[in-house]
């Protein structure tokens, strides 16, 4: 009597079992989905951030497009740079496309020296809300709020809040140019620039639209549009456009005149050793 | 039992000071700056040139779509320059800057105070005309163009027109005291709006704690079968035009519908006084009533001010500014805005200037929230004020809209009520930005 119930539940459960594992074979052979093998050794080659900085939802996303597409070109990954795009490229047989690497850029310098506060503001600790509320704690409608936003955004701790200039610091041996920090700011004053040649990089550091005279009362170091560097700029690279001067990086040689002829200093020069001309002047000036 | 709308709602102090002072003339300013922009929708198109005399009364700049309203100057003289000025946030828009000559008139305006009532004289078209050309907008605050809202769509009925004189902003006395000074030319507006609308009755709709206009516009309106004067317990946002529909006539505004949906047409009194000025005496929108109040203020006071005229002329007239203020605030202080600057001018939407002491001033400190779910009692909306933050905070934008966030009137309750000072209200206000920017990108 015992033994027949032991007995019924093995056989019973046996049989069940079999059942099920045929059905289970059955619906997993009908619903099989083909997946390209090479996905997964090309995400295995990503940095596996998942930034997004890519245009892609995380990496498999882009491991998936790389697959797909014909040709690597308009795909890149600003993470890896262009070692991970070569490897990428050498497991699918494809022709390598090279990019410029390239980082972030804080075009505002009104540091606490050169703006002064003219209100208080005491709203929640977010650039997008005092954005959206008024012009700001300065009297420039265009510079940085100094919130962090952008900070926050950033997954790779590339970037900092420089408590002595209120302003946002950019780590360029930790940027990785995912753009988070571009797409947080609500002013866009961030931008994604060439790093250039050992890492040597000169940009307006000012977004302000408003008219010279105005810009200048709000911000000691403003673009006032004075069109000086237009003048100097021997290879077009840099155009004024609403009372607001851009160098194109991609014509930019780098020969640095216009940082020197810049009145308010809006032009900034990063990674360049120190200057030749002012050490000559200074000899000349001794021997005299 | 007094009506009032179900749903939500605060009781704010109501510190009305300046409740029971005369409306006073403030003198002319020295100069004007009148903004092109001081209604909703398309700003409009100046139409003089510098160096151009203009008299008060006259068109400076054009109404450049269907939701858009004109522009005339508040004073005579010389048009100085046009060019940018900052506005009450801080932003730059384009204002027309007149040097003050005199104070010369158009001659077909009426300038006697002698009650005008030739409702019959006009159409109901030519009513429309004449407030669109008069640019008249909302005065409650929101400045919408009045004659979009009394031009009823095809196959709309408008049954009632509902007179908003709620005032439920605390401190705002402006709407209070023109009703005690102009009540019978608030009716002939109200008559008026009611014939360009078509609509069969009119409510107006005013808060218990003015029982003084309530009695008086009772006894001015009892001559009309067609017009109910309703008394509404105090409760804020009674103002708001869905609440005070429901509050009156007892009809639910469907979510993203308009007043016109169940019937009903809003208007403010100021701007039923507006209507009046405007079809019976020609004088377009130059002029509005703002009451310049504050705790510390030496003389909180009702003032007939020229648009256009500078808040420092007006903070001056109410005796100068207190040493303790903290915050200037265009408008009342739960949906107002801090000021920037006080040089700005006086717009059509600038009901009240509210000068608030640094103490009063400093925000609550904020907590973590405490899951009490006030800010969902007290929302006016049926809103989830404390999901829409959380959900805004992490950039959930576009599922906002499944919240109903688009809903939100920014009447400040839920931040207002939160026990743990949560900025609730600059959070939805964000996330309605955001979505509404996905929802352009879509169209």
């Amino acid at each position: 009597m015992f033994m027949d119930i032991i007995l019924n539940t093995l056989i019973t459960l046996s049989l069940l079992g079999a059942v099920m594992a045929v059905i289970l074979y059955v619906v997993a052979q009908k619903f099989k989905v083909y997946e390209d093998p090479r996905i997964d050794v090309v995400e295995t080659l990503t940095p596996g951030a998942n930034c997004g900085g890519c245009g892609h939802p995380g990496c498999r996303g882009f491991a998936e497009a790389c697959v797909k597409a014909e040709s690597l070109d308009g795909l890149f990954c600003p993470v890896g740079g262009n070692e991970t795009m070569k490897k990428i490229a050498e497991a699918l047989g494809r022709a390598v496309v090279e990019a410029e690497p390239k980082v972030a850029v804080v075009r505002c310098n009104g540091t606490y020296e050169k703006r002064n506060k003219t209100t208080y503001y005491d709203g929640p600790s977010s650039c997008a809300i005092e954005h959206s509320l008024y012009m700001g704690d300065t009297d420039c409608a265009y510079g940085c709020l100094g919130l962090g936003d952008c900070v926050a955004k950033c997954t790779f701790d590339a970037m900092y809040m420089d408590e002595e200039s209120g302003l946002p610091m950019i780590d360029e041996n930790k940027c990785t140019a995912c753009g988070a920090c571009v797409k947080a700011c609500p002013r866009n004053i961030i931008e994604l620039r060439n790093k250039g040649k050992k890492n040597r990089r000169i940009y307006v550091s000012c977004v302000n639209h408003d008219k010279g005279a105005d810009a200048r009362r709000a911000c000691g170091a403003a673009c006032i549009a004075c069109n000086k560097c237009v003048k100097v700029c021997p290879y077009e690279a840099i155009v004024v456009e609403n009372f607001c001067a851009y160098i194109d990086f991609e014509k930019c040689k780098l020969c640095r005149k216009c940082v020197a002829e810049c009145p308010t200093g809006a032009i900034l020069e990063v990674n360049f050793p120190p200057r030749k001309e002012k050490v000559e002047s200074a000899e000349e000036t001794a021997v005299n | 039992m007094l009506k009032t709308f179900p749903k939500g709602g605060v009781h704010p102090h109501e510190n009305k000071f300046s409740a029971g002072k005369p409306i006073e003339k403030i003198e002319l300013p020295k100069q004007v700056s009148i903004p092109v922009s001081q209604h909703l929708g398309a700003p409009a198109q100046p139409v003089v040139n510098k160096g151009d005399e203009v008299k008060v009364g006259q068109l400076i700049a054009k109404s450049t779509g269907f939701i858009s309203a004109n522009i005339h100057s508040s004073v005579s003289g010389k048009v100085s320059k046009i060019e940018k000025i900052i506005d009450s946030t801080g932003y730059k828009q384009t204002a027309i800057i007149i040097d003050v000559e005199g104070d010369e008139w158009l001659p077909e305006i009426d300038r006697s105070t002698a009650l005008v009532e030739d409702i019959d004289k006009f159409t109901a078209e030519e009513i429309r005309a004449k407030v669109a050309e008069a640019g008249i907008v909302g005065l409650g605050g929101a400045t919408f163009p009045t004659n979009v809202k009394i031009s009823i769509p095809q196959g709309k009925v408008c049954e009632n027109l509902i007179i908003n004189a709620v005032e439920c902003e605390p401190y705002l006395t402006s709407d209070h005291q023109l009703m005690l000074e102009k009540s019978d030319e608030i009716i002939v507006g109200a008559r008026l709006l009611q014939k360009a609308a078509g609509a069969k009755k009119i409510y107006i709709g005013i808060e218990n704690n003015k029982p003084d206009a309530i009695e008086l516009l009772k006894k001015k309106a009892a001559k009309y079968q067609d017009i109910e004067v309703v008394a509404l317990k105090v409760k804020y946002p009674q103002g708001g035009e869905k609440q005070l529909i429901k509050a009156v006539v007892n009809r639910e505004v469907p979510s993203g519908g308009l007043p016109i949906d169940v019937g009903c047409v809003v208007q403010n009194v100021g701007t039923a006084y507006a209507v009046y000025e405007a079809v019976q005496k020609n004088k377009p929108l130059i002029e509005r009533v703002v009451t310049v109040t504050g705790k510390s203020v030496p003389k909180p006071s009702n003032l007939l001010v020229r648009i256009g005229t500078p808040v420092s002329n007006l903070i001056e007239k109410a005796g100068g500014l207190p040493e303790d203020t903290g915050k200037i605030v265009n408008g009342g202080p739960m949906m107002g805005k801090a000021v920037k600057d006080f040089s700005i001018p006086v717009t059509k939407g600038t009901s009240g200037i509210l000068l608030i002491t640094s103490d009063e001033a400093k925000r609550p400190k904020t907590y973590n929230c405490i899951r009490c779910a006030r800010c969902v009692f007290v929302c006016p909306m049926g809103l989830e004020p404390y999901l829409i933050k959380n959900m805004a905070t992490v950039g959930m934008f576009k599922e906002l809209q499944d919240e109903r966030v688009l809903d939100c009137m920014e009447c400040g309750s839920c931040s207002f009520g939160c026990p743990a000072g949560v900025p609730l209200l600059d959070y939805i206000r964000l996330g309605k930005a955001n979505l509404n920017k996905i929802l352009r990108s879509k169209k």
